[in-house]
């Protein structure tokens, strides 16, 4: 079975069906949905509309800190442009779509893989696992073969090594990477709706349960309608300018 | 299970056990057979009791992982592994054919001979850098020839995949290797340069050369750590006769800087085959170690040097293509040649450690005379080659990045996509000729090396009046 695991949508529908259709177009038949479905992008609802009947059908979904902020309270660990976005957002969201957010859980296991947003060490304070000290925290926490995690926007894979340390290694995309099962990895899946590292096509990771690998994606995707929306939405112009640089 | 004590006949999976045929250090080897399996199958059992060295385990992995992706004819086919926990085992294809262990162990051979064993396996390292790999321990017993004579490496526990994490890397923090064929540059922990491949088929042609060992097998790291500003004693030091060529060739691969030695192993593969064009340097002929104040020079660069970043094989091997230029020198086709050489300049210009090879085809028969058409032939072999040489002399490149043949075949095309595939040519450029009736009945010869060869080919056109 391969998993497309995807996070960090941040509201952004074009880049969401570009990695929905790369994903089934590779095979994918099982999905992931690591949190901040919503907040940056101008498209809340639609995202919501595709994504909460896949998790009806069976795929699965855990809490971001934006999905969280979308339901409540004063969002103080956000910058205020995030904020305002959520603010936002709140606006665009009806009972059903927030009752869906309320499912979510904070994280997920399903055979040798863990899902979180941020870090399986206290998922509810929303760490960002970007150096090798947080991710052996975080694999040791999870307890899994397979850790799979959103938050971090940049595309990464930890493994452990002898006694207990964590290895870092930046996945070249496209390329299938094998995962042996006598070690623990850490995958940090990528955004699909945000990119920070200068280069604009969305990113996710295709999990080949099968054949035990991992392989991350890049895909192409139309930003500038994205970036167009959120302009029209009167959202902060600096989130459509991150989806027009990548960073 | 006991896997690496099994008895013949057991059955692990669906695999049937056979003999045990190797029992070393860090794995046992069985013969296996399978129902429906097509070719001979070893299987691989790493050692992995208390108190084996923590190599097996991560050699294991490494080789799980690599070995599963490789393809070709140069690597065993891969069939199967098991588990890590309960049943740790690879099977793969069986090669039945000599190690070239064995031929060492008969050391001195002639230079021929040793080029000839060698060039094969220059071919199948250029196959495996081709597929982002190196293979980091390049010796004698890793290196096993089919009864075609291609060669097939084996054992990747220590290889490194250039898209993968590095395994061996995070385990060691320190040079892994085989002492008498590991690089200088692995010996300060840098394991992301094809060259280093390159440096231990230099080690092997010495040690078929001569009968001995470069830097022979030191066991410490201040024994390991000599050869980082100590050149080996020439060749012809042992063996006086030794081809002028194949000391120049030897001592290129183990050149103690990665940046001097070939760029790549299919160019160490071209010259192992044509000896008459290598071109000799100082290297060919020296007798005696480098002088004692660039010994110390080295020394002294060898306790301060810093790791340098390399690219991946096939950046690396892209930046050294080989170039093949196939020409009709000095038929009055000058508006043509001219514009060969502006597109060969080009190519040349782009890529710094490119080879062109300059080539023109030769049609026998030029007469039924046996006696005056011998003379003839080669007399016009001569003036081909002097033409290709003039030719090229407006490229201005140094000698060490040109190489002529003049091939003889009736059939152009066919002669000249032969030697692309036999030297691992990247690119053919070459002219499009012609509107002649006899061409239009005939078929072009770049028309049909378009349509065959397994590379980039780029026909140049002479600009129109």
């Amino acid at each position: 079975m391969k998993v497309a695991v995807l996070s960090d949508i941040h509201s952004n529908l074009e880049a969401l069906h570009a990695c929905l259709a790369h994903a089934r177009s590779k095979g994918a038949e099982q999905y992931v949905f690591l949190g901040d479905l919503l907040g940056y992008g101008a498209d809340p609802k639609a995202c919501l509309e595709i994504i909460a009947p896949m998790v009806s059908a069976g795929a699965l979904a855990v809490m971001g800190n934006h999905d969280e902020a979308v339901l409540g309270g004063f969002c103080e660990n956000l910058a205020f442009a995030a904020r305002d976005a959520i603010y936002w957002t709140r606006e665009q969201l009806g009972q059903p779509e927030r009752d869906f957010l309320k499912t979510l859980p904070m994280v997920s296991r399903k055979d040798n893989a863990f899902y979180v947003h941020a870090s399986a060490v206290a998922p509810e304070r929303w760490t960002y696992i970007d150096n090798v000290v947080t991710a052996a925290k975080c694999m040791k926490a999870s307890g899994s073969q397979l850790t799979f995690v959103g938050h971090v926007h940049h595309q990464t894979l930890y493994y452990t090594a002898g006694g207990g340390a964590a290895q870092v290694f930046i996945p070249v995309a496209g390329v299938e990477i094998p995962v042996t099962q006598h070690r623990q990895w850490l995958a940090i899946v990528g955004s699909v709706g945000q990119q920070r590292d200068g280069s604009p096509p969305a990113a996710y990771l295709l999990h080949d349960q099968h054949r035990e690998s991992l392989t991350y994606f890049r895909v192409p995707y139309d930003y500038l309608s994205a970036a167009g929306k959120i302009r029209a939405a009167g959202l902060p112009e600096r989130f459509a300018l991150r989806l027009e640089k990548g960073s | 299970m006991e896997l690496t004590n099994l008895q013949p006949g057991i059955e692990v999976d669906s695999f049937h056990v056979g003999e045990k045929i190797h029992e070393g250090g860090m794995a046992v080897l069985y013969r296996v057979e399978r129902q429906g399996g097509e070719f001979p199958m070893l299987m691989k059992v790493p050692r992995m009791e208390f108190g084996s060295h923590p190599s097996c385990y991560v050699g294991f992995e490494v080789e799980q992982m690599i070995l599963g992706k490789l393809t070709g004819m140069h690597v065993p086919r891969w069939v199967a592994s098991g588990t890590f926990e309960d049943t740790p085992y690879l099977v793969m294809e069986y090669v039945e054919g000599r190690s070239l262990h064995e031929y060492a162990d008969h050391a001195p051979l002639p230079a021929d001979q040793a080029a000839h064993l060698v060039a094969a396996l220059a071919t199948a390292v250029h196959d495996l850098h081709r597929q982002e790999v190196i293979h980091l321990d390049i010796k004698p017993a890793n290196v096993l020839y089919r009864a075609g004579g291609e060669v097939v490496l084996v054992d990747f526990g220590l290889a490194r995949h250039f898209h993968w994490p590095d395994l061996v890397e995070e385990a060691f923090h320190k040079p892994v290797g085989s002492s008498a064929y590991i690089s200088p540059e692995q010996i300060i922990g840098n394991r992301d340069n094809p060259r280093s491949d390159l440096f231990a088929i230099g080690v092997i042609l010495y040690q078929l050369c001569t009968g001995r060992l470069p830097f022979g097998e030191p066991t410490s790291l201040s024994g390991f750590r000599l050869r980082l500003f100590l050149d080996p004693l020439p060749p012809r030091h042992w063996v006086p006769d030794l081809p002028a060529w194949m000391q120049e060739i030897i001592l290129h691969c183990l050149e103690v800087d990665a940046e001097n030695r070939y760029a790549t192993a299919a160019q160490l593969a071209f010259d192992l085959a044509h000896p008459d064009q290598v071109p000799l340097t100082e290297r060919a002929t020296r007798l005696k170690r480098s002088g004692l104040s660039s010994i110390i020079r080295r020394w002294w660069q060898s306790l301060r040097t810093e790791q340098r970043k390399h690219e991946v094989p096939t950046t690396h091997l892209a930046q050294a293509p080989q170039i093949l230029v196939a020409l009709d020198p000095g038929v009055g086709q000058e508006a043509l040649l001219r514009a060969i050489l502006a597109a060969v300049r080009r190519a040349a210009a782009a890529d710094d450690n490119c080879r062109i090879m300059c080539v023109t085809v030769l049609e026998p028969d030029i007469s039924t005379d046996q006696e005056t058409g011998h003379e003839l032939v080669n007399s016009l072999y001569t003036q081909r080659l002097v033409e290709l040489h003039h030719w090229a002399a407006e490229l201005q490149l140094p000698q060490y990045r040109l190489r002529f043949h003049v091939l003889e075949g009736a059939n152009a095309a066919t002669v000249l996509l032969d030697y692309a595939r036999q030297n691992h040519v990247d690119q053919i450029i070459m002219g499009a000729r012609g509107r002649s009736g006899l061409r239009r009945i005939l078929g072009s010869v770049s028309a049909r090396v378009v349509a065959e060869a397994r590379c980039t080919v780029t026909v140049v056109h002479a600009p129109s009046a």
